[in-house]
């Protein structure tokens, strides 16, 4: 009997490995098949892995032999490009990385590994994670599995769309300021962007360091639940990363704030704006209390987040020269070769980042621009600290539209900006959100996921 | 806030990137306008930088992490030149 991997979850498939209804083997085997049907349209992997069925086989030898079984054995992940499996290549989706091998694992993946999960490939994303529909890929956009004309979102959107296409049952993704939540809206799957630091970055390639997180992109809340449980903790790698200092008692939450103003926004598509008002009522009909919030100072969010995200991207990007990893383009001498290899290797939205965060740092404009970019950042943090004392929870719409067509926004680059308007906030906060279908999302305290699972399971049975 | 094509060149130099003029030209335009869509922080009072949190040290004692040379071969395997345990540049001085 075929898998029907539309419906399955990470619970039902193991159930079904369990129970010895199918294996792990016939698993990978279902969607391999999908992506060989359907991955030439979609474009989500750079790679499928050769060794799929070898990695799969493990898993069912551990079943038989009821070694180490937990509800992600056997589970096929599709990977986005920038974490590195030990032994595979890794490369941003840039071509300065051709051919770079990665020497180490990620702590992410070594926890997945101990777990026993299937890796089924590496997907697609915007170059270093930098944009807003994988068009900054250097290898061509992810199309979205819903709309080929349309893009999967960005920057995780082949690890957005591998969960939509059913190429894979879960992908882990990386969040700067929305690149998890905003292609998990346009595909139709979850998005959980967590605590900064609740989950370590070793071994993920740096964008902005005090931005980054990785985290799950799944068919339900459950699912974001069981990978981000497996994922989290304290790494003695990542010295940003920690665990909650005392253990949460766990709540019902009840109390929902909506931001004062939020819908009288500009820019926001009218469908989104009626979809979400929807869902508040819903909400409210089922036991919620809603009420309105005062975040006075998040209108100046997207600037902030646009003034420090490119300053930690000028100072991270700085490694790829041409000497340690990826190509060379050779030069007359040292500089020449630094500039060679940088402009012919580097994509032009990476560039244009590098540049602005070098200006904004330069001598002369720092105060004006990065230092009062970090004191925006302190009182957006105190707005939502305030907030929270009076609700559990904060609900926006994720992005500003449901997706938008191929090639509509690459020659404005501001104007792809301002899709991050509703997502950069909770990482300029450092509070985790998820982002559930459609196109919903919640925010909450520092290290308060289970209200962000405790809502998002509503939501999904309101739908 | 607009910058000239000379700052943009100024800031490729700056970011160690090589522009085509074609680029240059775009960059001028895009640049300039994300500056001045950021430069509205600057239109209100944010407080001053004795307002931030402060930072606590989170650097680990020093020593190895791993096994001295454990990663040597994969690291070294992964530069674009090399010259046996050594990673191959031009001359600097």
């Amino acid at each position: 009997m075929p898998i029907n991997l539309a419906i399955l979850t990470i619970k039902k498939a193991h159930e079904g490995m369990l129970s010895g209804a199918f294996s792990a083997v016939d698993l990978a085997t279902a969607y391999l098949e999908e992506i060989k049907k359907k991955d030439g349209d979609i474009n989500a992997f750079r790679e499928v892995f050769a060794d799929v069925i070898e990695q799969a086989k493990k898993a069912d030898e551990k079943f038989a032999k009821k070694e180490g079984v937990n509800p992600l054995l056997g589970i096929p992940f599709s990977i986005k490009d920038n974490i590195l499996i030990q032994g595979r290549k890794a490369g941003a989706s840039s071509k300065i990385l051709e051919g770079y091998v990665a020497p180490y694992d990620a702590t992410v993946i070594a926890r997945l590994k101990e777990k026993g999960v299937v890796f089924i490939g590496r997907v697609n994303m915007d170059e270093f994670a930098m944009g807003g529909s994988t068009e900054n890929s250097a290898y061509g956009p992810t199309k979205n599995p819903h709309d080929l004309g349309n893009v999967a979102g960005g920057s995780s959107g082949g690890s957005a769309a591998s969960v939509a296409a059913d190429f894979s049952l879960a992908s882990l993704g990386s969040d700067t300021g929305g690149s998890i939540r905003q292609p998990a809206a346009f595909c139709e799957v979850v998005g959980l962007k967590p605590t900064y630091g609740s989950v370590s970055r070793h071994g993920l390639m740096a964008m902005g360091s005090s931005l980054d997180v990785i985290g799950p992109l799944t068919k339900t809340v459950e699912d974001a639940e069981i990978i981000f449980d497996a994922i989290k903790g304290e790494d003695k790698y990542d010295s940003t990363s920690f665990s909650p200092v005392k253990e949460i008692s766990t709540i019902s939450p009840k109390k929902i704030g909506i931001p004062k103003g939020l819908l009288d926004m500009g820019g926001i598509d009218p469908e989104v704006k009626a979809n979400f008002k929807e869902m508040v009522l819903k909400l409210e009909k089922n036991g919620y209390q809603i009420s309105e919030v005062d975040l006075p100072h998040l209108s100046y969010s997207l600037a902030a987040y646009y003034i420090i995200m490119p300053a930690e991207v000028s100072s991270n990007m700085s490694r790829f020269d041409g000497v340690k990893y990826g190509i060379k383009k050779e030069g007359g001498n040292l500089l020449e070769d630094y500039l060679n290899t940088r402009g012919e290797g580097l994509g032009k939205e990476v560039r244009r980042r590098i540049m602005l965060g070098t200006y904004v740092l330069s001598s002369g404009y720092y105060d004006a621009y990065y230092a009062k970019a970090n004191r925006v950042r302190n009182v957006i943090r105190e707005d939502f600290s305030k907030a929270f004392t009076l609700v559990d929870a904060i609900l926006t719409p994720t992005a500003p539209s449901h997706s938008f067509k191929i090639g509509e926004k690459t020659s404005d680059p501001l104007a792809m900006y301002l899709e991050d308007i509703f997502t950069v906030t909770a990482n300029l906060a450092g509070i985790p959100a998820i982002s559930v279908p459609s196109n919903i999302q919640i925010m909450a305290p520092h290290h308060r996921e289970d209200i962000l699972f405790a809502i998002g399971k509503d939501i999904e049975k309101l739908r | 806030m607009s910058i000239s094509v000379e700052e943009v060149r100024k800031l490729a130099a700056l970011s160690r990137i090589s522009l085509s003029p074609e680029e240059e030209a775009s960059m001028q335009s895009e640049i300039s306008s994300i500056l001045g869509y950021v430069e509205q922080i600057n239109k209100a009072d944010f407080g001053t930088d004795a307002d931030l949190p402060e930072h606590r040290n989170v650097w680990r004692e020093d020593g190895e992490v791993n096994e001295s040379g454990a990663y040597s071969e994969a690291l070294l395997a992964n530069a674009p030149a090399r010259e046996g345990d050594y990673v191959k540049v031009k001359k600097i001085l």
